[in-house]
C-alpha cells in the first residue's frame, strides 16, 4: 500500500505573528518556519503504517518556494522514502495558492501516484481554512475520514474514529481513501541525527503547478490583514472574597 | 437571488450553531432557506420552520442522511444549490460544518470561506487567520459563496416567530463509500461549551482526571460549562470536545474562568474574545493574566474550594 502524504511550510507554531505595516499579510521574513503540526502528525502515522507492515511506501508532497524543500527533508527523516516540490513563488499562507487550488494540485499527483491512502492534517495553523482534505477527497470521489483521533488498516477498509464536537464517531471508508489528522492520533516522534543525515540522500523531485495543468489565480481576494484589537488585561485581585466581590459589582457577570 | 442554511441539528431539534449561521444569514439577505437533512428529522424541520427570519425549510429525510456522512451529504447540498436560485451558501463553523463543507464546494468549484466572524458586504468577509492573532478581510470573486460561520461571533436569530413552509426534497442514495459505525457521545447535563454563558476551564495545573472534580463543582454552582486546554486533553484529564482553542472550540462567553492554563497563543485563539476573563494560576508570570481582567495568584487547589463554597 502507497501512501500520499501532503505537508505545509508554516510558521513555527510557537512563534509570535506580527501582521505586517501595510496590513497586507504577515511578516514572514527572518521568521522560523516549520512543518505544519498536523502534517507531522500525518507522516508519524504514516510511517507507522509502514513499520506494521501494512504500508510500503510514503511519499511526502508540498507546494511552496524553494526552501520548502526543508520540510520535505524534515518529512523524510521522520521515515517518508521520497518528496515532491510543486515548486511556486505564490504566497502560500494568504493570498496566493487557495485551498481549492491546493486540492487540485494534489488530486494530479494522486492521479500519477496512485497512492490507496492520502493523510494529511486536518488544517494548517497559517490560514487556519481546514479545506484542502475534504476537497481533495471530493475531487478524487474518494471518502474522507476527517478530524482523525484513530486509524485502522484492514481488509481493503479503514475504521476511522473521529473527534466531533459531542465526542468520538467511528467510521469505516473503503479504499482508496483520504484522512485528515487531529491532534490526539498519535505524537510525532524527533528525528534522530543519522535519519536527518540519510533524509539528504532521498529523492526529492521539483516539479511545477503548469507541468502539473493547474493554475493559482486566487479568488479570495485579500483587501487587508489587521491585528485583532488588543484585550486590555493584567488586572489582579488578592483573595477569593475580593474576586466574588469584583464579579458581582463590578464586572456583573454572577 | 436567495441565501441557504445548512441546519446543524439531531433530528428533533435544532442546534444553537444553526441560529447563529441564521443570525449571520439575514444580514445577508432575507430570501432565506434552510436545509434540515436526516432521518427522521421532522421534528427538527418544524422547529427550523418556527426560526424568525426563514421563509423555506427543505426537509431531505433519508436512511443516507441518518448520520451526516460527507459522501451523502455534500451531493444533496451540491443538487439543491444547482437547482436552485442562490447566492449564498452557508453552514455551522462546527465539526458537522467543516466536515461537509468543504466538499460540496469542490464539487461546485467554489474557494469556501472558512470561520466567518464579520459581515462587510455580499462578497466582502473577516475572518481569523494564524489562530486568531491577525484577521483577514477577504473578498470573494466567485459567484456562488459557500461559508462557514463561527458562532460566536453573530447573534442567535429568534428560535420562535416564524413560520415558514416545509418542502420536502428527494436526496440520493448512499454512495457507498463511508458507513458509520458508532458514536461515543460525551453525555453531560451541563451547557452546551460554545453557547453556555460562563465556561470554567482547566488546564495541566489540575494535574489528574481526579482532580477536574474541583473544576466540575465550580461549574455546577455556576451553571457553567466544562473546558479543557489542549495539554490537559492530551494528558487524558477531559474528553477531546472540552479543547478550548486554535483547533478546538471557540467560545465567547460572559465569564471566562482559567485554572491552572498557563495561556499559549493555541488556547487564547478560543477564548479572549470572552466579555470577562478569571485566570488562577501559580505562575504569577503565566501568560495567561497578560488577558485577564481578574488574575488571582494562588494554588487552585485552596483557591478553587474556596471560591466553590463562598459562592
Amino acid at each position: 500500500m502507497k501512501i500520499l502524504v501532503p505537508i505545509k511550510r508554516v510558521i513555527d507554531y510557537n512563534v509570535r505573528v506580527r501582521v505586517k505595516a501595510d496590513s497586507s499579510g504577515v511578516e514572514l521574513a527572518n521568521i522560523k518556519m516549520s512543518v505544519n503540526p498536523f502534517d507531522e502528525i500525518a507522516i508519524e502515522e504514516a510511517v507507522r503504517l509502514k513499520e506494521s507492515g501494512k504500508a510500503t511506501e510514503i511519499i511526502a508532497v508540498t507546494i511552496g518556494p524553494d526552501k520548502a524543500q526543508e520540510q520535505l527533508r524534515t518529512a523524510m527523516a521522520i521515515g517518508a522514502d521520497r518528496g515532491i516540490l510543486v515548486k511556486t513563488d505564490a504566497p502560500i499562507d494568504l493570498g496566493g495558492v487557495e485551498p481549492l487550488a491546493v486540492a487540485r494540485t494534489l488530486k494530479a499527483l494522486v492521479e500519477r501516484e496512485k497512492p490507496d491512502l492520502v493523510i494529511m492534517g486536518k488544517q494548517s495553523i497559517d490560514d487556519d481554512s481546514g479545506q484542502t482534505g475534504q476537497m481533495l477527497a471530493a475531487l478524487l470521489g474518494w471518502p474522507q475520514g476527517t478530524f482523525a483521533s484513530k486509524l485502522e488498516v484492514n481488509d481493503g477498509k479503514v475504521t476511522v474514529t473521529r473527534e466531533v464536537d459531542g465526542g468520538l464517531e467511528t467510521l469505516t471508508l473503503t479504499l482508496p481513501a483520504l484522512i485528515t489528522t487531529d491532534l490526539r492520533l498519535n505524537e510525532p516522534r524527533y528525528a534522530k541525527l543519522p535519519d536527518i543525515m540519510k533524509a539528504k540522500k532521498k529523492e526529492l523531485e521539483i516539479t511545477d503547478p503548469s507541468a502539473l495543468g493547474v493554475d493559482y489565480t486566487p479568488r479570495l481576494q485579500v483587501l487587508k490583514v489587521s491585528t485583532p484589537p488588543e484585550r486590555k488585561g493584567g488586572g489582579r485581585v488578592s483573595s477569593v472574597d475580593e474576586l466574588i466581590d469584583k464579579l458581582k459589582n463590578e464586572a456583573k457577570v454572577i | 437571488m436567495g441565501i441557504l442554511v445548512i441546519a446543524e441539528h439531531d433530528n428533533g431539534a435544532i442546534k444553537d450553531s444553526t441560529l447563529s449561521t441564521v443570525g449571520a444569514a439575514l444580514k445577508l439577505g432575507d430570501d432565506l432557506s434552510i436545509l434540515v437533512a436526516g432521518k427522521d428529522c421532522s421534528g427538527a424541520a418544524e422547529a427550523a420552520a418556527k426560526i424568525a427570519g426563514v421563509s423555506k425549510v427543505l426537509k431531505a429525510d433519508s436512511d443516507a442522511l441518518a448520520h451526516d456522512l460527507a459522501e451523502n451529504f455534500a451531493p444533496l447540498i451540491v443538487q439543491i444549490v444547482k437547482s436552485g436560485n442562490y447566492s449564498h451558501v452557508l453552514a455551522p463553523g462546527t465539526t458537522f460544518g467543516k466536515n461537509i463543507m468543504p466538499r460540496a464546494a469542490a464539487i461546485l468549484d467554489v474557494q469556501q470561506i472558512t470561520d466567518i466572524i464579520g459581515i462587510e458586504g455580499p462578497d466582502t468577509f473577516q475572518r481569523p487567520i494564524y489562530g486568531g492573532q491577525a484577521i483577514a478581510t477577504v473578498k470573494s470573486t466567485d459567484s456562488l459563496k459557500l461559508i462557514t460561520v463561527r458562532a460566536t461571533a453573530f447573534d442567535k436569530a429568534a428560535a420562535t416567530g416564524g413560520a415558514a413552509e416545509i418542502q420536502s426534497v428527494d436526496a440520493q442514495g448512499d454512495s457507498g463509500l463511508s458507513s458509520f459505525v458508532s458514536v461515543q457521545e460525551t453525555k453531560s447535563e451541563r451547557p452546551e461549551l460554545t453557547s453556555a454563558k460562563i465556561v470554567i476551564s482547566g488546564g495541566r495545573g489540575v494535574g489528574s482526571k481526579e482532580n477536574f472534580a474541583l473544576i466540575e463543582k465550580l461549574a455546577d454552582k455556576l451553571g457553567a460549562a466544562i473546558g479543557a486546554s489542549r495539554a490537559a486533553v492530551d494528558a487524558g484529564y477531559v474528553p477531546n470536545d472540552y479543547q478550548v482553542g486554535q483547533t478546538g472550540k471557540a467560545v465567547a462567553p460572559e465569564l471566562y474562568i482559567a485554572i491552572g492554563i498557563s495561556g499559549a497563543i493555541q488556547h487564547l485563539a478560543g477564548m479572549k474574545d470572552s466579555k470577562v476573563i478569571v485566570a488562577i494560576n501559580k505562575d504569577s508570570e503565566a501568560p495567561i493574566f497578560q488577558i485577564a481582567d481578574y488574575g488571582l495568584v494562588g494554588d487552585l487547589f485552596d483557591i478553587v474550594p474556596e471560591l466553590t463554597e463562598k459562592l
